[in-house]
């Protein structure tokens, strides 16, 4: 049960391109594994053992301290009924929740309306980074997007502090409710009253900050830095968004992978310590997808686009280990050469909404999906 | 203020063009709307700006050949100081469409090849477009065709140019998807290997990377007998692309592209399976010209920019700009780029925080449009940077600007008139009362500031600025 004076947050973390679950959690003993990558396979030798069969990918090390810890949990075998291979139609897929039909809104976005109906606080959910994912978009709802949390404001150009404040407040008034404004403009004003109110506030958060830990100089590192100024801040902001690109492994995929989890990795174990450090490890769960799996086959140097894939949830509010089976590699057990899916991505978000955020999922999601036990209560 | 013929000369100069100033509108209208089409498409750009072996000499640093900057600060550069901006409006649809990214090609001259190939072949033949696509090196790293081998199909490329250069989902099985792949193997690039390992161990210093360079490998073609769409045998690429254009498919799906791209803005393209076209007729009138032209670019846009559907009011301001749009539309007012300087590639980047990073676009799918280039933080940069720069008296354009307001004054300004003067120069046609009232008390407090209560300089500029940072300024 989620206590009075706990403030429950939710960090997202977007894997863009498409994630090879695969070579991230690695069946390495099983020889069909061996046999269809054999350009690209990890061994015994140098995957990270978790349980004598499954092993993470060697540049996952800061994640297997978490799964030790027994704060990583690990979701198996992730997809929807009759995947989509394209990159599009996939993300939009886990965007909104919906995988028959495209919806015009987000999960995340339905979920801030739900946090927040009459939209007092704009920012109660943000994306940290450029472009504002589909996930969190939902009309009517204020989101608000920041690539860098240092310069975030309207009009600093402006020298002289009195011209500055009424040309803010022409901004605001431009900018305010106006019915006669067609869809195009009244998005456009929304979304820059959305701007104007949550500059404000969040000019506030770098300033209070101290920490010990050293982010690296990487965007995902930044980006959680900054994920991790505004929580402290206490600004009210309970959805937290963000991506992490080229994970689209086609080519020189051993490389790069490992490349992409070395900072992934280190990124979201910095950032759990320093949540920490601060005394607020218990507010925070992170999700961390992507949109679809590889296939189970390698095509010499990397992998195309597959469907079932791996999900981590993790934080001092998770209780570690595996959820849902590995999907099994056997021939006849494969989707089109890809890992079958067996746990619907909507059951994490159902769980996290349920027993997280205090929030009926059947709200956000339309429908009932089957949850884990995965949050202490 | 502003006639209609001034307007619909504006409108077709922020579609064709990225705007133009409001004397060089009145030229326009003295030409002709009709010969203004005609200049716009046969246009080639008359380097009156310094050229780009100059470029190369002087300014290396956006010369197009090193990092990630250069060639997109390359590109923004004859953006802002072209004669042929139409070439680059073009260019801007087709990188969209068949969006290639740094990312993953770490070589800034293949980019900015690209890029020239749209300005050489864009508003030509679409199948001879879709040849040069199919042999373009950076297309074929980025798709991973140099992977695709006889009997170790990849099949990135073929997936593609189906799905998102040509035909769109729902059309095409796949079977074909595949069929498509094995068809396209040993189109590479030569020496592959070898140019990997240069990109990823030498220094870009002094002399930026070198190009990849097409390469048709016969002993890696998959020779083998195929089935695509319905047609049999042993095809080969150029099969492939001559089967996609004859698709209506195809031609619907093109079409739909430059509806969205010079008309008026339509859902992103995974909804268009599910949501019809806003002028189903517009689409079928330009894929009709698409057959009829044997798949030409350049009478569709001859077409689309004399049709009533683009000279309609309907049409008018239905455009997010996108923000390359907005970056080279506010640098061409300014007039600070009419020749080279250091500080391009930083102005470049404004850009990208706007979340459109030319030439590394998220993903093969490109930027989504419209309304979804507005997010707050998005939203704040645009603000920012318009109203910065069209508020910045140092600038030359922003004093002929203020000249030009000032000197049909009649020694004096009211605020209703200088906001007016200031919506006119800055093309800003239709303006909700809201708007319109929030800045004329604005212009109020600025013209008081003054003994005479009439606008000076300081006071015009900052009314530009301000409708800088207007809700109706962010369309086009």
């Amino acid at each position: 049960m989620v206590t009075a004076q706990l403030k429950p947050s939710l960090i997202v973390i977007q894997l863009s391109g498409g994630n090879d679950a695969m070579n991230t959690v690695v069946p390495y003993t099983n020889g069909i594994y061996h046999d269809s990558r054999r350009a690209i396979h990890l061994t015994e030798h140098n995957v990270i053992d978790l349980n004598g069969t499954l092993g993470l990918n060697p540049s996952m090390g800061p994640m297997k301290s978490l799964w030790d810890a027994g704060k990583l949990a690990i979701v198996q075998g992730v997809g929807y009924p009759q995947p989509n291979r394209s990159h599009f139609r996939s993300m939009d897929i886990w965007h909104t929740a919906e995988s028959d039909h495209i919806a015009d809104s987000g999960w995340l976005g339905r979920t801030i309306r739900e946090l927040d109906p009459e939209a007092k606080n704009v920012i109660t959910g943000i994306n940290f980074g450029r472009g504002l994912p589909r996930a969190l978009h939902a009309k009517g709802v204020p989101v608000a997007s920041v690539g860098n949390l240092e310069t975030y404001g309207l009009m600093p150009d402006i020298a002289d502090r009195m011209t500055r404040e009424m040309a803010v407040d022409v901004f605001a008034r431009m900018y305010g409710p106006d019915d006669t404004r067609d869809a195009m403009l009244q998005t456009i004003s929304e979304t820059g009253m959305g701007a104007y109110l949550g500059a404000d506030i969040l000019r506030t958060a770098p300033a209070q900050y101290s920490s010990s830990i050293e982010y690296e100089g990487v965007p995902i590192a930044q980006s959680l830095r900054d994920i991790s100024q505004v929580l402290l801040a206490d600004v009210g902001t309970r959805v937290f968004y963000t991506q992490h690109g080229g994970y689209d492994t086609h080519a020189g995929e051993l490389e790069n992978h490992a490349k992409l989890w070395h900072e992934l990795s280190t990124a979201v174990n910095d950032f759990i310590a320093d949540l920490e450090e601060h005394g607020r490890g218990d507010d925070a769960v992170v999700m961390i997808f992507s949109e679809f799996g590889r296939r189970i086959q390698d095509n010499g140097s990397g992998t195309d686009h597959g469907s079932g894939g791996v999900a981590f949830v993790l934080g001092n509010p998770v209780k570690g280990g595996f959820y849902g089976e590995y999907p099994s590699l056997d021939p006849s057990e494969q989707l089109e050469g890809d890992m079958k899916f067996n746990n619907d991505f909507r059951g994490i978000y159902a769980t996290v909404l349920d027993q997280w955020m205090g929030i009926n999922p059947q709200e956000i999601l339309n429908k009932n999906y089957e949850q884990f036990d995965m949050i202490r209560r | 203020m502003a006639s209609n013929d001034v307007k619909l000369m504006a409108h077709l100069m922020r579609r064709a063009g990225f705007g133009a100033s409001r004397g060089r509108l009145d030229e326009l209208v003295e030409q002709g709307y009709d010969e203004t089409v005609e200049n716009l498409l046969s246009a080639i750009d008359r380097p009156t700006r310094m050229t780009d072996n100059l470029i190369r000499r002087y300014h290396p640093e956006y010369s197009g050949m090193m990092g990630n900057q250069s060639p997109s600060g390359n590109w923004m550069y004859r953006m802002v100081s072209t004669d042929a901006p139409l070439r680059e409006k073009v260019g801007l649809m087709w990188h969209g469409m068949f969006a290639t990214g740094y990312s993953k090609l770490a070589n800034g001259k293949v980019l900015h090849d690209q890029i020239r190939m749209f300005e050489r072949h864009g508003m030509g033949s679409f199948k001879n477009l879709l040849m040069e696509l199919s042999r373009d090196p950076a297309m074929i790293v980025w798709l991973d065709n140099s992977e695709n081998h006889n009997g170790s199909v990849n099949e990135n490329y073929g997936r593609e140019l189906l799905e998102l250069f040509s035909m769109g989902v729902g059309n095409y099985t796949e079977h074909d998807v595949k069929e498509a792949a094995r068809a396209f193997t040993g189109w590479t690039i030569g020496n592959t290997e070898y140019m990997t390992l240069k990109s990823a161990r030498d220094s870009v210093w002094p002399y930026g990377r070198l190009s990849f360079h097409f390469e048709y490998k016969e002993d890696d073609h998959d020779n083998g007998e195929k089935e695509f769409l319905g047609h049999k045998g042993n095809l080969n690429g150029e099969d492939i692309v001559d089967i996609i254009c004859d698709q209506p498919a195809t031609a619907a799906f093109l079409s739909r592209h430059m509806y969205s791209f010079f008309v008026a803005d339509e859902p992103p393209v995974p909804e268009w399976p599910y949501k019809e076209p806003r002028d189903p007729e517009a689409i079928a009138a330009l894929s009709k010209v698409y057959f009829d032209s044997d798949y030409n670019v350049e009478e569709m846009l001859r077409f689309l920019f004399k049709s009533d559907f683009f000279k309609s009011e309907q049409a008018r301001y239905q455009r997010v700009k996108s923000p390359a749009e907005l970056v080279a539309g506010v640098l061409r007012l300014t007039g600070e780029f009419n020749r080279p300087k250091v500080d391009m590639n930083p102005t470049n980047l404004q850009s990208t925080y706007m979340g459109q990073w030319l030439l590394n676009p998220p993903s093969v799918e490109g930027w989504h449009w419209g309304t979804e280039w507005i997010d707050s933080g998005a939203l704040v940069e645009r603000v920012n940077f318009a109203s910065e720069r069209l508020g910045n008296i140092e600038s030359p354009g922003v004093q002929t600007l203020i000249d030009r307001i000032l000197s049909d004054s009649n020694g004096g300004l009211n605020a209703e008139d200088l906001v007016e003067r200031a919506l006119d120069e800055l093309s800003v046609a239709d303006i909700s009362e809201k708007t319109r009232s929030a800045l004329v008390e604005f212009a109020k407090t600025q013209v008081n500031q003054l003994d005479s209560g009439n606008a000076g300089p300081e006071q015009v500029a900052n009314v530009l600025k301000l409708v800088g940072a207007t809700p109706e300024f962010q369309r086009a």
